[in-house]
């Protein structure tokens, strides 16, 4: 406890021996330790991140409002399927042939399926980002956190090879491969991407997709 | 020959470096404490890999259970003056025909987490005495579109605060189609930029692979 250590005094009158005042401090100890226990407990010390999205305008008047027109080659349709599936199809179908849809690629979210499957696609950007990043790691480029993010912007913005995605979602499917699949977009740095309405003859290929079964053709390495 | 006389302590530790110590920490706990109010729901947040961390202030929140229900909390805004959370609920109060007192009022500006009541309910959860009470009246926030009470809370809060976020808080296990009527709604009010709470999670890209 603390102690106060006093000198001695050599010779001279001979005192009383006195109890130095000491301080219990063990209540105070285990007040502390508690306090700290709670505050411990009860804090949420990694606060919860956002991740931001922009949706398109809603589509009011189909026949004043036009379509963005966009490029078949680049399209690539990903649709979250019922558990946890998911299934994907290049460029676009045509409603009128709905008795002839084209079969749904299945693919799923590891590293190995709609990763590699974007990046892919993607390559040539995600070098290009990929590439500007090591640099400001070594400080080649000297540049702040903010502009950092700006420059990544304006190389996507004018980025003309990438894919274009477009993300559906089955009536099934569940708010956590929502976001994966958006998270999917960022770890690949895919430039242009966008969440869109099913529509009927998708929801009709999922349903022919999932009543196939999960066929071991249609995998994801094409 | 005189014994020496050995002067006899009982083995004592010092603790006030202990006690420093603790008291340092205490403090340090004490000052970065962000109280985690209960929710009316608990929600696993799905995992990203964004660090954006979520807005202190000027924010609305719409937290959506595992269930489907829709729970909205908002804050006062940048300084607890400007009382946005009041003036929201009185010009809910003027729509649906209720008039709050000023006791309820307050009552609405203190509540700390998500609240999901049906405005016909909002007095009488307001007048509740404790937490228990209160969770009878944590019903969800009615969105159908004859009844649609979340749109006019996301209107007057746009109104009362215009610069007002929108953050989404889902349970990964919702169902989509839930979520989608939210987004919906706001859709329909014009708000186009979300955020979506998640937890932070690394992700692993074999470099090597895209060299190629």
């Amino acid at each position: 406890m603390a102690e106060i250590i006093q000198a001695e005094k050599g010779g001279g009158k001979k005192r009383a021996k006195r109890i130095l005042p000491h301080m219990d401090m063990t209540p105070m100890v285990d007040l502390m330790m508690l306090l700290i226990t709670f505050f411990m407990l009860t804090t949420s010390m990694s606060k919860a991140k956002v991740m931001d999205i922009t949706l398109p305008d809603k589509v009011i008047d189909p026949e004043k409002q036009q379509a963005p027109k966009i490029s078949a080659s680049r399209t690539l349709n990903i649709i979250l399927g019922p558990e946890n599936r998911l299934f994907w199809y290049p460029g676009g179908v045509k409603p009128e042939e709905y008795n002839n849809l084209p079969p749904l690629m299945e693919t799923n979210f590891s590293a190995d399926g709609i990763r590699k499957l974007l990046l892919d696609r993607n390559r040539a950007l995600f070098k290009k980002i990929n590439d500007f990043n090591q640099q400001v790691i070594r400080g080649e480029i000297r540049i702040t956190q903010d502009s950092v993010q700006g420059a990544i912007r304006q190389l996507k913005n004018v980025d003309d090879t990438g894919p274009i995605v477009l993300i559906k979602a089955y009536k099934e499917a569940n708010y956590g491969n929502f976001v994966d699949i958006l998270d999917e977009m960022n770890i690949c740095g895919i430039a242009r991407y966008t969440f869109v309405d099913i529509a009927w003859y998708e929801e009709k290929m999922v349903e022919a997709a999932v009543a196939r079964g999960s066929s071991p053709a249609a995998t994801s390495s094409n | 020959m005189p014994k020496i006389k050995i002067p006899h302590k009982s083995p004592r530790i010092d603790m006030t470096p202990m006690v420093d110590t603790f008291a340092v920490i205490l403090i340090f706990l004490m000052l970065t404490a962000t109280m985690s109010s209960p929710e009316p729901a608990t929600v696993d947040t799905p995992f990203s890999i964004s660090e954006k961390p979520t807005p202190d202030f000027n924010a609305m929140t719409f937290l959506i259970s595992a269930d489907g229900k829709v729970f909205m909390n908002f804050d006062n805004g940048p300084d607890t003056l400007l009382k946005y959370r009041p003036k929201v609920l009185a010009e809910m109060g003027k729509r649906y025909g209720i008039e709050f007192t000023e006791k309820q009022l307050r009552e609405f500006q203190m509540y700390p987490s998500s609240m999901g009541v049906r405005i016909e309910n909002m007095q009488a959860f307001l007048d509740a005495k404790d937490a228990a009470e209160r969770k009878v009246y944590q019903e969800g926030i009615p969105m159908d579109s004859t009844n649609n009470q979340l749109a006019m809370w996301i209107q007057y809060a746009r109104t009362v605060n215009p610069n007002i976020q929108a953050c989404i808080r889902g349970d990964s296990k919702v169902e989509f189609p839930k979520v989608k009527r939210v987004l919906d709604i706001l859709q329909d009010l014009n708000v186009k930029r979300f955020s979506l709470v998640t937890s932070l999670e690394a992700a692993k890209i074999n470099l090597e692979e895209i060299q190629q």
